[in-house]
């Protein structure tokens, strides 16, 4: 076992900062759905506004990051393992079993997280953003005397927020609960803080393919 | 940093300085009035004793030669205009010959209804509309509040008038002198509108904040500007084209908020709608009138009960009334045409007929939501000729067939139908009616316009009836809904069992 520095600053970050914000965007906006009252109507509008366009601020400084650093290699989907993960998580887990994947700096996401983060990344998210800008700003084209850019009614795009909204809910509590599925219970969560963690120095061949792969 | 300091006071001072809109309105309408340039009272064609009121108007035509002209243009005077009407082509109509659900109509009553008119003597289809000298300059010109017209006097003054002084006293109309006739509309304070009424000549910024006495004290023609004696704005119980409006963005404009998510919603959201939250906030409204049971006597006699407030709930010549005080508003789609119902159009009731419809819908770009009051009647209908009966009501003595002083159905509506050349089967029986009021007045204060979840809940939504469109806090889709709760559900459901199998397996595994 040896520490490892796994999680740079701004990686973390950016992790909080969008986790603080997508919890802080969903009680707004389940509010302005209707579905809960907290801030009152027009506060939980104008603070939906303003964390949407932090949200975008904080997304252009990840992608650049993402790109810059090479990180955005650790997302690329791969078939192998993806199954052994999903019967750790089945079965393995409550047997003992090893984790079918060694994380490792270079290859940090295991064959799932890899998955369901690229579809976070280029799907949910990009989704989320377009639907809310479209909401935002749905008629100002019509303003402007665009006309093709009319939108008759915000319904479709209402839904399809929604939608994104209530896949991003079941994605955290998913989220924060699998973190308990480190090492230990806490592994994940104090890495996640301070940046660094155990793991294991033995290399596997799994292994050493992936950070071929990354690097 | 010490310029950027600079720039961030200069704008701060910029601002303080720098006149809003509202503020420019405010200095424009609280402006002392300049006195008159002209004083009646020197005039020397005025400094007689007039029997007749129409020597006034003689007299008044003198020196202003031409304005009879123009009063006699104006929709005051001829109580109709030419109106498109859609579905139903050039229509000329107004008060002269549309029914309501109040009154229901002048026709063979405008020895009483016509009190209003701006002429001298209407009381029949004969009167003279080309006769300067029946033109009532007074009604509108009296600046002596001492100007009155006589009840049942088909518009001429109450003999007890001095129209000497009245004469002499004549200036820009007031309050005083619209509120006369278009605060008792339909026989008593506030019956019709709802929004306008008595307490407008003298009211609190809470009731109305353009003609508050302690506000900026508006006068009606401030708005309802005016000229050569053809006035801004009318009302949608008579009139069907989206044309020669009053409207509150000829001063405020279109975009008069801070907020650009408040001016985005002026697309679609009349001013009237966030910013009267209530209609006849001092004395109360007719919300419903129900003829069928009028003609009741005790002894003979026709007789009134009141309510506590001392609102008529019955009445033996008019029915019976439901009266409402602090109205919350219906809200209709509206695109500034509607239509209405028609003398002799037939129709068989299969829901209340509408007196007037007022068009619009989401899909529409010219429509907006607007507040309006619904006016319910249950009034007398022809059922063989399928028509709404204009009956005769009013009449100076018993045996004349008015049924305010004979209370006989059968007459009544023999003898009105008769005065519009419409067919009377002899029988009669009451139908649900729907009049379309838009509110306009009694504007708030804007801390007590409407907030955003006054529409934007799911629950008691203001806006509950326009289900055309979707709107954010209200609506949801029944199915995203379903699936999604059902998706978190799952999900919390699969933690929980999957944690629990954990720490489970853990404690087996531990003590094995």
């Amino acid at each position: 076992m040896k520490k490892e520095f796994v999680y740079k600053r701004f990686e973390r970050f950016w992790h909080w900062t969008q986790a603080a914000l997508i919890l802080f965007l969903a009680l707004t906006g389940f509010e302005i759905h209707g579905a809960i009252s907290f801030f009152g109507f027009e506060q939980a509008v104008t603070f939906h506004r303003t964390a949407a366009i932090m949200f975008l601020v904080l997304i252009a400084f990840a992608i650049f990051w993402h790109f810059t650093t090479d990180e955005w290699k650790q997302y690329l989907p791969t078939r192998k393992h993806l199954r052994a993960q999903f019967e750790y998580y089945i079965s393995g887990i409550f047997r003992n079993a090893p984790h079918p994947t060694k994380k490792t700096v270079l290859s940090k996401l295991n064959p799932i997280q890899k998955l369901v983060y690229l579809a976070l990344k280029i799907l949910v998210i990009p989704v989320m953003v377009a639907s809310g800008l479209l909401y935002m700003f749905y008629r100002y084209p019509q303003k402007q005397g665009i006309g093709s850019l009319n939108i008759d009614s915000l319904e479709k795009i209402a839904v399809v927020h929604t939608v994104g909204a209530f896949f991003l809910a079941a994605f955290v509590i998913a989220h924060i609960y699998l973190i308990t599925t480190g090492r230990t219970v806490t592994s994940n969560l104090k890495a996640m803080i301070t940046g660094f963690e155990e793991l294991e120095t033995e290399h596997t061949p799994a292994e050493v393919h992936h950070t071929a792969g990354t690097k | 940093m010490g310029l950027l300091t600079i720039l961030f006071l200069t704008s701060i001072v910029k601002k303080s300085v720098e006149p809003t809109p509202l503020a420019d309105l405010k200095e424009q309408f609280t402006k002392k009035k300049q006195p008159p340039s002209v004083d009646h009272t020197k005039f020397s064609q005025l400094k007689k004793k007039f029997s007749r009121p129409q020597d006034v108007t003689a007299a008044c035509n003198e020196c202003h030669t031409e304005r009879h002209t123009e009063v006699m243009k104006s929709s005051h005077w001829n109580w109709e205009r030419e109106e498109y009407i859609e579905g139903r082509g050039i229509r000329y109509v107004g008060k002269k010959n549309i029914l309501n659900n109040f009154c229901i109509g002048i026709s063979s009553n405008e020895q009483s209804c016509n009190k209003c008119h701006i002429g001298y003597g209407w009381n029949s289809p004969s009167f003279d509309f080309n006769n300067p000298n029946n033109v009532d300059c007074l009604a509108c010109h009296d600046n002596s509040n001492t100007y009155t017209k006589q009840s049942g006097g088909a518009g001429m003054p109450d003999p007890s008038v001095n129209l000497t002084y009245v004469a002499q006293h004549v200036g820009k109309p007031t309050k005083a002198n619209c509120g006369t006739c278009h605060f008792f509309g339909g026989g008593g304070n506030n019956v019709k509108h709802g929004d306008l009424e008595k307490t407008l000549f003298d009211a609190t910024r809470d009731v109305d904040v353009h003609m508050a006495s302690d506000g900026v004290n508006l006068e009606c023609i401030s708005c309802h500007k005016t000229e050569k004696h053809q006035m801004l704005g009318k009302v949608y119980s008579l009139s069907s084209m989206n044309r020669n409006r009053s409207t509150c963005e000829q001063c405020h404009t279109e975009t008069p908020h801070k907020s650009d998510v408040l001016n985005e919603h002026t697309l679609k959201v009349a001013c009237q709608t966030c910013h009267i939250p209530e209609y006849a906030k001092v004395n109360s409204t007719k919300m419903r009138w129900d003829w069928s049971t009028a003609g009741q006597l005790k002894n003979g006699e026709p007789f009134e009960i009141k309510d506590s407030l001392g609102d008529e709930v019955y009445m033996s010549i008019k029915g019976s009334f439901v009266w409402k005080r602090n109205v919350q508003p219906d809200y209709v789609w509206f695109n500034g045409t509607a239509s209405h119902y028609l003398l002799g159009d037939t129709i068989t009731p299969t829901a209340p007929i509408q007196m007037n419809t007022l068009h619009g819908s989401y899909a529409d770009p010219e429509a907006k939501i607007i507040p309006v009051k619904i006016h319910r009647t249950k009034q007398i209908y022809d059922p063989v000729y399928k028509m709404i009966i204009q009956p005769k009501t009013f009449a100076i003595k018993k045996g004349e067939g008015g049924f305010w002083k004979d209370f006989d159905w059968v007459q009544a509506s023999e003898k009105g139908m008769e005065s519009v050349n419409l067919p009377f089967s002899g029988k009669y029986t009451f139908v649900e009616t729907e009049m379309y009021w838009p509110i306009n007045h009694m504007v708030s204060p804007k801390n007590n316009s409407l907030q955003c979840n006054s529409c934007h809940t799911r629950d008691h939504s203001r806006l509950a009836n326009l289900r055309d469109f979707y709107m954010p806090g209200r609506d949801y889709n029944a199915s995203v809904e379903f699936l999604g709760t059902g998706a978190i559900v799952l999900t919390l459901l699969g933690v929980i069992g999957h944690a629990s199998l954990r720490i489970v397996s853990k404690r087996k595994n531990g003590k094995g």
